[in-house]
């Protein structure tokens, strides 16, 4: 069985980008617009892991996060996020909060954030 | 080279160009003249006190004057402290917010490169095109961006180029319609435009008109989800024409009416967060400019419908 990944993120060009290397690297790939159809998916779908950004429509990266933590259905999947916001204090409260990585889209090329899905995935 | 940092500090008005503030907000300035006044009025109320010792009243109302005088100033000063640290606070709230609008484009522009320089898409036509559009898309919007942000420039600085002409509205909306055409059509939106067939031509600058249409057209098109209708429509009042965009679109939260002139503000009822937020500030501003007013009534769920008015000469 291939291994599901949810992407919440409100860039439609970023998730179409993204899901052409997932495809291709064997995963499966599902989306979503804004934070509240984020957390739905988490919910039904049961990703194996989750890709964050933190702003979002609706509800924010921080809630959704918190709110995935807080809810045992979805606590111990592993949320990386994958943003543009590069302060300290964003870095700190989301790590708080639970999340397993964080990085900074601009950084990182997809090569390197597939490479960190795989170790997170105890697959490498 | 110490003198002539000292000579540049004594250069008070150009100092307080630099701040961008006028010279009675500018503590440079007020300092010395709190100075003059300080030094003044204690060497005349000595020359007034040695000669009139008999009559202290005198005295004592110049020290009252005296104190009066810097009391405002004191007041002036704080005030044009505030200003300042007004003007940094924005600085650096904009700083962040154009790193983060210009990241977004650049790390779609560098994603779709990297995947186009990978092995596993040569010889895959379709999907090279696919993200050649993303790439086009994103450089678009980042020139977007980069026009926008020169735009408030030059309004805050108040050197936005105004040249008026003769024109008329109605050829203009017309090409403009024709423009968004095909963003209307792939929207699922119809553009409908009516106008009082006497509407005489106006005397008002051609591009900057062109960029407030642009502007509330493109928000009426995006802002509608599904099929949906935006209707313009051009009247004579008085002395003013009249602009009406009207759309079938989600509205504008009533929490968020209030922003939404404001830089960088983006409504929360905005699917994609595209755009620089930019828009409705340099279009207001342009309207103003020209002599104009704009003002809007909104529904969430219903429609937003924006208005206008310029003067015909």
């Amino acid at each position: 069985m291939p291994k599901t990944i949810l992407f919440i993120e409100d860039e439609s060009s970023l998730q179409e980008t993204f899901r052409g290397i997932l495809i291709r690297e064997g995963y499966e790939m599902i989306s979503a617009m804004d934070g509240e159809e984020g957390l739905k998916l988490a919910k039904t779908e049961k990703p194996d892991l989750i890709l964050l950004d933190l702003i979002l429509p609706k509800i924010d990266g921080f809630k959704v996060l918190k709110r995935l933590k807080e809810d045992p259905e979805t606590k111990k999947t592993p949320v990386i996020i994958l943003t543009n916001l590069e302060d300290v204090e964003n870095v700190n409260k989301a790590l708080e909060l639970g999340a397993t990585t964080y990085l900074v889209k601009a950084s990182y090329s997809p090569e390197e954030i597939l490479e960190k899905i795989r170790r997170i995935l105890g697959e490498r | 080279m110490k003198l002539k940092k000292i000579l540049h500090q004594l250069n008070i008005p150009a100092q307080c160009r630099r701040y961008r503030v006028p010279l009675w907000q500018c503590p440079q300035f007020l300092f010395p003249i709190m100075g003059i006044v300080i030094i003044g009025a204690a060497v005349i109320a000595y020359l007034i006190g040695t000669r009139y010792i008999k009559d202290p009243e005198i005295i004592a109302l110049i020290v009252l004057i005296s104190s009066g005088v810097l009391f405002i100033l004191t007041y002036i000063i704080t005030i044009s402290f505030e200003r300042l640290a007004e003007v940094s606070r924005m600085k650096s709230e904009f700083i962040s917010i154009v790193s983060h609008q210009l990241r977004s484009p650049i790390t779609n522009l560098s994603w779709a490169i990297d995947i186009l320089m990978s092995r596993g898409l040569r010889g895959a036509e379709k999907k090279q095109l696919e993200y050649f559009k993303i790439l086009k898309e994103n450089s678009g919007r980042m020139k977007e961006l980069v026009q926008d942000l020169l735009d408030v420039l030059r309004i805050e600085e108040g050197s936005l180029l105004i040249r008026k002409e003769k024109i008329s509205l109605v050829e203009i909306v017309k090409s403009l319609i024709f423009k968004f055409q095909p963003f209307a059509l792939s929207s699922n939106v119809e553009i409908k435009f009516d106008f009082d067939k006497n509407l005489p031509e106006i005397f008002t600058d051609s591009h900057q008109i062109k960029v407030v249409i642009e502007n509330l057209l493109d928000n009426a098109i995006r802002y509608i989800k599904r099929k949906g209708e935006v209707k313009i429509r051009l009247r004579k009042k008085e002395n003013e024409v009249l602009f009406e965009i009207k759309d079938n679109g989600v509205g504008i939260p009533e929490e968020d009416q209030k922003y939404i002139f404001q830089k960088f503000f983006r409504s929360k009822s905005g699917t994609k967060q595209q755009g620089s937020g930019l828009g409705l500030f340099i279009t207001k501003s342009i309207i103003e400019r020209l002599g104009g007013k704009i003002w809007f009534e909104s529904e969430e769920g219903r429609g937003t419908t924006f208005w206008f008015t310029l003067p015909i000469k």
